[in-house]
């Protein structure tokens, strides 16, 4: 079985689009978004909106921010939070990049968003 | 490193509010020290007079507390008045012999009382209206005295005299002028506000000039005397005939100050270390003494402190509210009128209401309110951007009848809802939370409300009533946007102005476009990014190159995101005709990928709701029908009714030509969403009095009418022209839309859009110059010639398949950590 230290690709980075997203399914459900910014980085969300649970994955991707698609919540991509004055957290991930593969704990891809980072 | 030191005077609205705009914009980057004369933290000046009349105490109108100052680290010294600076140590020194060095100094030291020079100014019992001190001590005085004078009929000493009215004193206003606000009011509106005070008890004498106080046995005042009448008894004066820029520490320190401290668009004084906000100012030879232009300084001035220095002030248009409770009044820019200018004034003295418009050129630049004040804020609006009236000139007086809106109830006076009644249907905000927020939070800008509340943040229909309610809380002067509105928060920058650099420099990419207009955020917001991406494939068709990821989900999945995140497929139907073929594959898509709901829409065609984002290229694939782009900001549909093929009152075959212009047009990008209908005769059946462009079929040919909208607001085309044959129709709606697509604001309607341009200036584009015309439709035909259609070629398009295709994470392969 695998561990909480065990990680496992799920794409190339250059699957992932600048300033996009692509959606990871799950077998529990409880897809996770995995962002882009301009600047390369690689972030990790439970594909939801604390809001009304909007796909994030579908939003605008600026800086290190995502904007939900359903009502404009600006979501912090880093840590998940909500840009005030909204209030709320869309769980996440760890994720690193190794050898140009995007990489989550395997533990995290079995589960539902339960245990998130 | 050490931090660079910025030290602030002045612990008033403009000093604390440039501080709060820097914290925003660059937090950390200084060490910063407030110095306030006043013993107090930081509040709302303007709330003083519902303080003395007894209405809020002092908590409710601090605006940031203690814990504000240390949340933020920075070093508050309250009561601690700055008596001198000196520029070659670059320090300040506080009047019990602290010292503190800067790197940049703000001084924001607002004004001072004047006193005039008259015998007596200095008795006890005499008082000065300015700050919480002065109106402690006059709450006190009114405890234990009954009768007070108030020098000075202007805005603050009438809120003088009704608060100590209203705390039981017997009131002698003394004003010099021969009517009261005289600078704020005409003649008739101040005669009414005359009455209405006196009905509260309040006694006047106007033209009269104050000639000493006169003490009393005990040494404190006991009259007032008024040149040519009998001296009148008084227990309190209270001093209100103006205020001067509080200018002495910056004179002494040899900055130029003669009103005002000199700045110039980048609120630096003449010492470039040292900048200057609020009252204390000289910009451009003027003087402000409301809030709203001081929070605009603050806002370019903390853009300069932050280290952006692109912003600049170019000076604000002010208006006027009375904060006394009851009172109903307003004034904006130049209305008193005189040569040159126009006059629209209603008068019902009965009533007591009383208004007056004048109008120069085409463009509203006073008004004058009193009684009814509900439109102040639209008046406002039109006043600032400057917008022709001449098409509205008729209604202008009665107002912004919001009467037919949707989303409130048809409300349209803020004033008389009650505090449950509902004013952002979008996001269900009651005027009692609107309210609430204001007080509590200290809001003062439309933008400020919208951040905390969400109204108006949606559709925007109640923005009015919004600004109403924030004008009647935040006492009025509340700070209204520059007329010309920055795009968003990444940007000084305006609509207008990026169109025009983006044209004139031919700017073909969102990075060249920002680099050129100095984006203060390297990778803009989903506000901008958008706009950018229309304004750059719009004016360099087939040049510039189209950004999906700059383009909101619809337009990047090509069809329409639910609120469960689900998509809805609209194929298109030109002109709202199909065949058994296409139904027949319609309901083949709709069984094969478990559509929930079919559904007809209003313009004409099908939606199939509750497609799979992943079903979506397949769906396209086997409706083998082109792309309806109801998701998108373009040409949506052409309605038609069924024409004199069938009916028995048709004049023109409006089906066809409904074909007609939608195969010109499909796939035509605009600044919003586009709607056409084409009726075959004047009964109208397609509705085109509501659509961007409605065309009606008469005998001797088609009436083409622009600008409608069947939305938020029902607004009526207006009549563009009456052409004769069909090709004259495609080319009068083309060149119109074009007109649109090259100047109008990204998310602007074509009635917003023309309502801003003015209808002439269209007619003049489209209609009289008839090379103008052929220009535009040639554009246009140039800009869809070979469009991709989205469904069917995606590469073309640009359409990132990838998107459709989830991940899965039980394909992947191990990687060792």
């Amino acid at each position: 079985m695998s561990t909480a230290e065990h990680w496992q690709g799920v794409c190339s980075v250059d699957d992932v689009p600048l300033r996009g997203a692509r959606v990871l399914a799950r077998p529990a459900g409880g897809d996770i978004a995995i962002f882009r910014t301009a600047a390369g980085g690689v972030f990790a969300l439970l594909d939801r909106c604390p809001h009304k649970g909007g796909p994030l994955s579908q939003g605008i991707v600026h800086g290190e921010t995502v904007a939900c698609p359903l009502h404009n919540w600006q979501i912090g991509l880093g840590d998940g939070r909500a840009q005030a004055p909204d209030t709320g957290c869309a769980a996440r991930f760890a994720v690193r990049v190794v050898d140009g593969q995007v990489c989550l704990r395997a533990a995290d891809l079995g589960g539902d968003g339960a245990a998130a980072a | 490193m050490s931090k660079p030191r910025l030290v602030v005077v002045g612990n008033g609205m403009a000093g604390i509010r440039t501080l709060e705009e820097l914290l925003r914009l660059a937090p950390g980057k200084y060490e910063v020290t407030v110095f306030g004369a006043e013993p107090r933290p930081n509040y709302n000046r303007i709330l003083l007079s519902p303080v003395l009349a007894g209405e809020q105490d002092f908590d409710a109108i601090v605006l940031n507390g203690y814990d504000w100052y240390r949340e933020h680290g920075v070093t508050l010294r309250a009561g601690v008045r700055v008596t001198r600076i000196d520029r070659a140590r670059r320090r300040v020194i506080g009047a019990d012999g602290s010292e503190a060095p800067y790197d940049r100094l703000l001084l924001a030291t607002g004004s001072d009382p004047f006193l005039p020079d008259i015998p007596g100014i200095r008795l006890p019992g005499v008082l000065a209206y300015r700050d919480i001190a002065d109106t402690e001590a006059m709450i006190e005085a009114a405890r234990a005295h009954r009768r007070a004078v108030v020098i000075g009929g202007g805005l603050l000493g009438l809120e003088a005299a009704n608060g100590l009215a209203a705390r039981g004193m017997q009131v002698t206003v003394v004003h010099l002028a021969d009517w009261l606000m005289e600078r704020q009011l005409d003649a008739a509106a101040g005669a009414l506000l005359r009455q209405s005070l006196e009905a509260r008890g309040i006694a006047f004498l106007t033209g009269a000039a104050t000639e000493a106080l006169v003490p009393g046995e005990s040494g404190r005042v006991a009259a007032v005397r008024v040149r040519g009448m009998d001296p009148i008894p008084a227990d309190l004066v209270v001093v209100a005939v103006g205020i001067r820029p509080s200018v002495a520490l910056a004179r002494d320190a040899g900055l130029p100050a003669e009103r005002g401290i000199r700045v110039d668009d980048t609120l630096q004084t003449f010492d470039p270390r040292i900048y200057a906000v609020g009252e204390c100012v000289s910009h451009r030879g003027v003087v402000y003494g409301l809030v709203a232009p001081l929070f605009e300084m603050a806002r370019v001035c903390a853009n300069h402190l932050a280290g952006h220095g692109i912003a600049r002030y170019t000076g604000s248009v002010t208006s006027t509210r009375l904060k006394v409770t009851g009172i109903d009044l307003f004034s904006a820019g130049d209305f008193m009128g005189g040569a040159g200018k126009e006059e629209i004034t209603l008068a019902d003295p009965v009533g007591g209401v009383y208004k007056k418009l004048v109008i120069r050129d085409d463009r509203l630049v006073g008004a004058c309110l009193y009684g009814d004040t509900a439109d102040g804020a639209w008046y406002f609006r039109l006043l600032r951007e400057a917008r022709p009236v001449g098409e509205i000139r008729d209604a202008l007086m009665f107002g912004e009848t919001n009467l037919g809106d949707t989303g409130h109830q048809g409300q349209s006076r803020a004033a008389a809802m009650a505090d449950d009644a509902e004013v952002c249907g979008c996001n269900g905000v009651c005027k009692g939370t609107i309210v609430a927020a204001i007080k509590a939070q200290g809001l003062f800008t439309l933008e400020d409300v919208r951040r905390h509340t969400k109204a108006s943040a949606s559709c925007g229909s109640c923005t009015g009533l919004v600004e109403q309610i924030l004008m009647a809380t935040a006492g009025g002067d509340y700070s209204a946007a520059p007329a010309q509105k920055a795009m968003c928060g990444c940007t000084e920058r305006s609509h207008e102005e990026v169109r025009r650099a983006i044209r004139a420099q031919r700017l073909l990419s969102i990075p060249e476009a920002m680099a050129f207009l100095e984006w203060q955020r390297p990778d803009g917001c989903a506000t901008c990014r958008p706009a950018l991406n229309y304004y750059l494939i719009s004016t360099w068709p087939k040049e510039a190159v189209d950004d999906p990821q700059s383009r909101y989900i619809n337009e990047r999945a090509h069809a329409n995101i639910q609120k469960d995140g689900s998509f809805s497929v609209i194929p298109r139907m030109w002109g709202g005709e199909t065949t058994p073929a296409e139904l027949r594959r319609i309901a083949d898509v709709a069984e094969k990928y478990a559509i929930r709901t079919v559904k007809v829409t209003g313009g004409q065609r099908i939606d199939l709701l509750g497609a799979r984002k992943a079903d979506l290229p397949a769906i396209w694939r086997d409706l083998a029908m082109p792309s309806g782009h109801a998701y998108a900001k373009a040409l949506r549909t052409v309605k038609t009714c069924v024409g004199s093929e069938w009916c028995r009152f048709g004049t023109q075959d409006s089906t066809d030509m409904g074909k007609r212009l939608e195969r010109a047009l499909w796939r035509m990008y605009a600044p919003h969403k586009v709607k056409l209908a084409v009726s075959g005769c004047p009964r109208n059946c397609a509705e085109a009095g509501i659509k961007d462009v409605g065309v009606i079929g008469v005998d001797s040919g088609w009436e083409i009418y622009v600008a409608g909208n069947g939305g938020i607001k029902t607004e009526v085309a207006q009549i563009l022209c009456k052409v004769r044959t069909a090709a004259e129709v495609l080319e009068t709606a083309g060149a119109f839309l074009q007109l649109y697509r090259e100047e109008g604001w990204y998310l602007e309607r074509t009635v917003h859009y023309v309502a801003r341009v003015g209808l002439e200036h269209v007619k003049r584009r489209v209609i009289e110059e008839g090379e103008s015309r052929a220009a535009l439709w040639q554009r246009l035909q140039f800009a869809l010639d070979g469009e991709p259609d989205p469904w069917h070629e995606a590469p073309a398009a640009r359409v990132d398949l990838r998107q459709f295709a989830p991940l899965a994470a039980a394909e992947v392969a191990d990687v060792d950590g």
